[in-house]
């Protein structure tokens, strides 16, 4: 249900440039978006650019990255202005990221507990035990039924869907307004993903928040949000409601849908992709 | 008649405390021409199963034939011709160090085959690369490219069997559809009989005749491709990864 009202998030006209030996490479050419209380989809191939929007946006590029823009905005604050130390105060409380694998990116000497503790301890200045109760909270809030003994276990003794789940909990557990998740369920099994995600859907229902969902999986994105981003070497193609993917009239998304094997409409052969040289140009 | 005829197959991996029963009992056959699917979430045993039957995993109990020879623990290069494997991972699995025409060559040479030259070119162009592309390394090529290249090693032993672990799961969808009707063609083709083993249901019915859905190291469903399609299939466990290949069912009303 996108709100006409301000949006969290406003993205204008923002391109991303890396320099490398052989030129310059505009992973990111001119995109704009703005991100109200609502799921947001970004989908896209590999080298897109969809990380890339998602990591900018967070002020998370690598060093050597040159963004500029016209505008990004959170909430009140500009985040191309913003100094180092007010992102930090950002990152994680006001805006928080999900990423792919938890097995990579939770710390693996820290127990589950201790890093999820560790957010609302720097950004909330909670004592520990006070922190340790919001945890043991947020642990059974995304259906961890035995939040006492998973406080006290190490990423690499948990699976990948309570790794997930761990990893949401940490997101949440200081109530942010926007969210970017990065491809948050493609390591996980079926019905793992089923789980993480309805778990997510009603965090974000609840606290009536924002939610960037960067992914490569149409059937996903199209049944999860409520609207979605198409972006193609490194341009936002089209943005439509995700109901109506269907509908799209870009050839890209379009080439992208018939490309799609469907248990719905099956056929014996899947069409393959034309890529013309204009949709990576304005 | 049956290509592969397995036999109360049982897999067993690991030793001591870390012995574990990956493939418990099952029982299959795949006919000449036929694609067999093979479905299930990471650790029902689904790859190791083709393992077996590549003759990659030598510790398994059961009977196996493959085109009407019974095989053992140790085969014979013409009995390992006769399957080869297309792995997952196209990044992993071409040496990086090696150009693709070496690449090729190494199975020409293990299996003593003659015009070696010949054949690499043959190969390239089956699966649509331009026979230039001997001279180049991997990380000159597309993620599409390169799975094509471990498809031309598959191919060039002439097998009768493919088995495909994951052929698609690392690309694009744009390149995945490449590389399925590429593999319908080569089926047609060269008169090949797939095992592909995938956890997408919609590649599932897309490709294969009929699919076996394991859990736990056992088949729980033998479902035709008409079944999965209208969704009439038997177990809960089947309609259950058929709604997951359709994206995120909301709980709320």
């Amino acid at each position: 249900m996108p709100e006409q009202s301000t949006p969290i998030l406003s993205v204008k006209n923002m391109s991303v440039q890396f320099p490398t030996l052989s030129g310059v490479v505009n992973a990111v050419k001119n995109v704009s978006f703005d991100v109200g209380r609502e799921k947001v989809g970004i989908i896209g191939e590999s080298g897109s650019g969809k990380s890339t929007t998602g990591r900018a946006i967070m002020r998370l590029q690598p060093s050597n990255a040159c963004v500029v823009a016209d505008e990004i905005r959170f909430e009140d604050v500009d985040l191309q202005t913003a100094s180092e130390a007010d992102m930090r105060a950002i990152r994680g409380r006001r805006i928080s990221m999900i990423l792919q694998d938890p097995k990579y990116s939770l710390n693996p000497v820290m127990t589950v507990g201790e890093q999820i503790a560790e957010t609302v301890i720097l950004h909330e200045r909670l004592g520990k035990k006070a922190a340790r109760e919001r945890t043991l909270a947020m642990l059974e809030r995304v259906n961890i039924r035995d939040p006492q003994r998973v406080f006290n276990l190490y990423p690499h003794e948990v699976s990948g869907g309570m790794g997930q789940r761990i990893m949401i909990s940490m997101m949440l557990i200081s109530s942010p307004s926007l969210i970017i998740a990065d491809e948050p369920t493609s390591a996980l099994d079926v019905t793992v993903r089923q789980q993480v995600l309805s778990i997510l859907d009603d965090l974000i229902k609840e606290r009536n928040i924002g939610l960037v969902f960067i992914s490569h999986d149409l059937n996903l994105v199209k049944s999860f949000c409520d609207r979605v981003i198409i972006m193609y070497a490194g341009r936002i193609v089209e943005t439509l409601e995700a109901a109506k993917l269907d509908e799209a009239t870009h050839p890209y998304t379009r080439g992208l849908l018939e490309a799609l094997p469907s248990l719905d409409h099956p056929r014996d052969r899947l069409e393959v992709l034309k890529r013309q040289a204009s949709w990576a140009e304005a | 008649m049956s290509i592969i005829s397995v036999k109360d197959l049982a897999i067993g991996l690991g030793s001591g405390s870390d012995y574990r029963q990956v493939v418990k009992s099952v029982t299959f056959d795949v006919e000449a021409g036929e694609i067999f699917g093979l479905v299930g979430e990471s650790g029902c045993g689904k790859s190791t199963v083709l393992g077996a039957l590549a003759g990659r995993i030598k510790a398994w109990n059961g009977q196996i034939q493959i085109d009407g020879e019974a095989v053992g623990a140790a085969r014979s290069r013409s009995q390992l011709a006769k399957q080869q494997m297309v792995f997952q991972d196209p990044f992993g699995s071409l040496h990086p160090r090696h150009t693709i025409g070496r690449t090729l060559l190494e199975p020409l040479e293990i299996h003593g085959l003659d015009q070696k030259q010949e054949r690499v070119e043959q190969v390239l162009r089956d699966v649509g690369l331009p026979p230039a592309f001997r001279n180049r390394f991997p990380h000159q090529l597309s993620g599409g490219q390169r799975q094509r290249v471990a498809i031309a090693r598959a191919l060039i032993l002439k097998p009768r069997i493919l088995l495909l672990d994951e052929p698609t799961s690392a690309l694009d969808v744009s390149i995945q559809a490449e590389i399925l009707n590429l593999l319908k063609d080569l089926r047609e083709r060269e008169k090949l009989t797939y095992i592909l083993v995938s956890h997408d249901m919609a590649v599932i019915a897309h490709m294969c005749n009929r699919v076996a859905v394991m859990q736990d190291g056992v088949f729980v469903e033998v479902a035709g491709r008409a079944s999965l399609l209208d969704g009439a299939v038997q177990n809960a466990y089947t309609r259950t990864l058929l709604e997951g290949s359709r994206g995120y069912r909301s709980a709320r009303p």
